[in-house]
């Protein structure tokens, strides 16, 4: 039976990954949900904030900051976590539902390169809500840039590395799209707040704001915030991330199914 | 029927002259696959040679679906051995993958994207594919190009899934129910393009429980009922199987001795239904039959001639009909 057992390149060749890519592009413009809670709505807020004049004022209580610099890094880090919690198990459980997964999984298409292409495009996304955050505080609000923009980019990839980890989780055990929101909400809205969304750490009691430095988001926004100031984020945050990331990534491999 | 099946065989047997691919194309060994509280598949064997088309006939829950699923390796098997041109399915999944392109049940595509950008992203997953332009028109699906597949009819998703299944130029293509939703023309067509396609000596394996489609289509058969292959053969095989073969009533021009034709190899039976007669016999039993009265002198009037279908065969073969418990969700 082996006599006729011919080496065939049997990997698909590197085009369908780009292929694969842009395929998800056009289906990032055509289901703009990636788009509208990524990037839009941290824009807008961002806007908002900024046209309030206070925002603009340097407050003693923020540490001398002014709300916009405080807000930017926040705003960021809602941007990782909308795309980790919403749009990328949105995606992978929706193709799971509807059998797409299935059919590709009889092609010569190697099933990891479909959750690659899944985060390349959310990572492409939270790289444009980066630039476009930093660049119009910076513009039109007055926020300084990044001082320490080496810290501020590992911050944020770091950032992205450990919330994509639990998005992907969340497509892996979620049982249909209902589910894999209603997961994604349980997890965002507690760990945005605990990232400063409605009340900056800065504000927060010293208890509330460890707590929160343990959490991803609240994590992801503290070294966020000490590299746009121009130090190192701490090595502490950095490793919650970092853990965060590896146990997630781990969880998800272990429990991702294709149907 | 008979001419078309003599030339099947003769095509079948240039295939295997011309193959360069010797050796079965798949071989299924003593399947066995269970879900908690039900056996899917019980035993299930078979050989597919290369450049035929091969049908898996029988009802709904037989275990056909799942016989291909652990062929393509959606599916584990919980013992039994399966070779795709010499390749475990399970070991060899990305080389099985390669050879093989598959149409499923119950898979979809993107609802968002437009009908060449589905066609061109699975094109790009294989080293020789097919040409895009060749296959929309093969499939009719030209003017529907630039539909999103959400907007597809029934008929148009599921020739849009048997054109992704001959994109990467497989050399096995295994079809799921490739026909159901069509309307009669599709089908037909669909048929067609089949036979084109096993022309160029792909071999096909085809899921149905049709059996118009496996007699129609198929070199062989293999019925399967309650996860279990019944038997295995040419369509004509095992309809004349099923008992009598044809059946030929006529009304005869003058009065005739019944040992004129009882005596013949070709007949197994004969009636008189007043003036009409039955006679019962396998595969040459109407010409036999006629001629042995022409010589006679008699003429056979008003022929009527009935063959047995391989749904004859499957109630003779199992008790039960092809499309019983088609309610019943498939299993």
């Amino acid at each position: 039976m082996s006599a006729h057992r011919e080496v065939l390149p049997a990997a698909p060749p590197r085009t369908a990954f780009g292929k694969l890519v842009a395929c998800e592009t056009r289906l990032a413009w055509r289901e703009p949900i990636g788009l509208v809670f990524g990037l839009a709505i941290p824009v807008v807020l961002l806007v908002i904030f900024g046209a309030i004049p206070s925002a603009r004022v340097h407050q003693a209580e923020l540490g001398g900051l002014t709300v916009v610099a405080v807000y930017a890094p926040i705003l960021i880090a809602f941007c990782i976590g909308m795309l980790a919690f919403f749009s990328l198990p949105r995606a992978l459980v929706t193709y799971r539902e509807l059998g797409i997964l299935r059919r590709l999984s009889t092609t010569p298409l190697p099933p990891s390169w479909v959750l690659a292409a899944q985060l390349v495009i959310n990572f492409v996304l939270a790289a444009w809500a980066l630039v476009i955050l930093v660049v119009v505080g910076a513009a039109a609000f007055g926020a300084a840039a990044p001082k320490s923009p080496a810290g501020f980019a590992l911050a944020f990839l770091l950032s992205v590395a450990a919330l994509y980890a639990m998005g992907l989780w969340v497509a892996a055990v979620a049982r249909g799209v209902t589910a894999a929101n209603a997961m994604g909400s349980a997890l965002f809205f507690p760990l945005m707040f605990f990232a400063g969304l409605w009340y900056p750490q800065e504000l927060m009691p010293a208890a509330l704001r460890h707590i929160g430095q343990l959490t991803p988001l609240g994590a992801s926004v503290q070294a966020l915030q000490s590299a746009s100031q121009g130090a190192f984020p701490p090595i502490g945050s950095l490793l919650v991330l970092a853990a965060y990331g590896v146990v997630f990534a781990l969880l998800a491999v272990r429990s991702f199914r294709w149907e | 029927m008979d001419r078309r099946a003599s030339t099947k065989e003769s095509r079948r047997a240039s295939h295997a002259k011309a193959g360069g691919e010797a050796g079965p194309a798949l071989v299924v060994e003593h399947l066995r696959k269970t879900y908690p509280g039900t056996v899917a598949v019980d035993d299930v064997s078979f050989t597919v040679e290369g450049g035929e088309i091969f049908g898996i006939l029988g009802p709904n829950g037989a275990g056909k679906t799942t016989t291909v699923e652990c062929a393509i390796g959606l599916q584990t098997p919980d013992s039994g051995t399966i070779r795709v041109m010499g390749f475990d399915p399970h070991v060899d999944r990305a080389q099985v993958h390669a050879i093989v392109g598959a149409q499923l049940q119950a898979s979809a595509l993107h609802p968002k994207l437009r009908v060449v950008e589905i066609l061109d992203l699975y094109r790009s997953f294989y080293r020789d594919p097919a040409d895009v332009g060749e296959l929309l028109d093969a499939l009719g699906l030209r003017e529907k190009r630039s539909a999103f597949y959400k907007s597809l009819s029934g008929g148009q998703k599921q020739r849009l899934s048997l054109a992704l299944a001959l994109v990467g130029r497989p050399k096995i293509a295994i079809l799921d129910e490739m026909t159901t939703g069509l309307d009669p023309q599709a089908r037909r067509d669909t048929w067609e393009l089949i036979e084109g396609v096993r022309d160029r000596g792909v071999t096909v394996v085809l899921v149905t429980h049709y059996m118009d489609e496996a007699e129609r289509l198929c070199d062989r058969v293999a019925l399967i009922d309650r996860g279990r292959v019944v038997a295995i053969d040419s369509p004509a095989a095992l309809a004349e199987r099923a008992g009598g073969g044809k059946r030929v009533r006529f009304v005869p021009s003058a009065p005739f001795d019944d040992r004129l034709l009882t005596g013949l190899p070709e007949v197994t039976g004969l009636e008189r239904l007043g003036r009409r007669v039955l006679v019962k016999g396998t595969r040459d039993l109407v010409s036999a039959v006629i001629l042995t009265l022409a010589t006679a002198g008699v003429t056979a009037n008003e022929v009527d001639v009935q063959s047995a279908t391989l749904e004859d065969a499957f109630v003779k073969l199992t008790g039960r009909h092809l499309h019983e418990g088609d309610e019943v969700a498939a299993g």
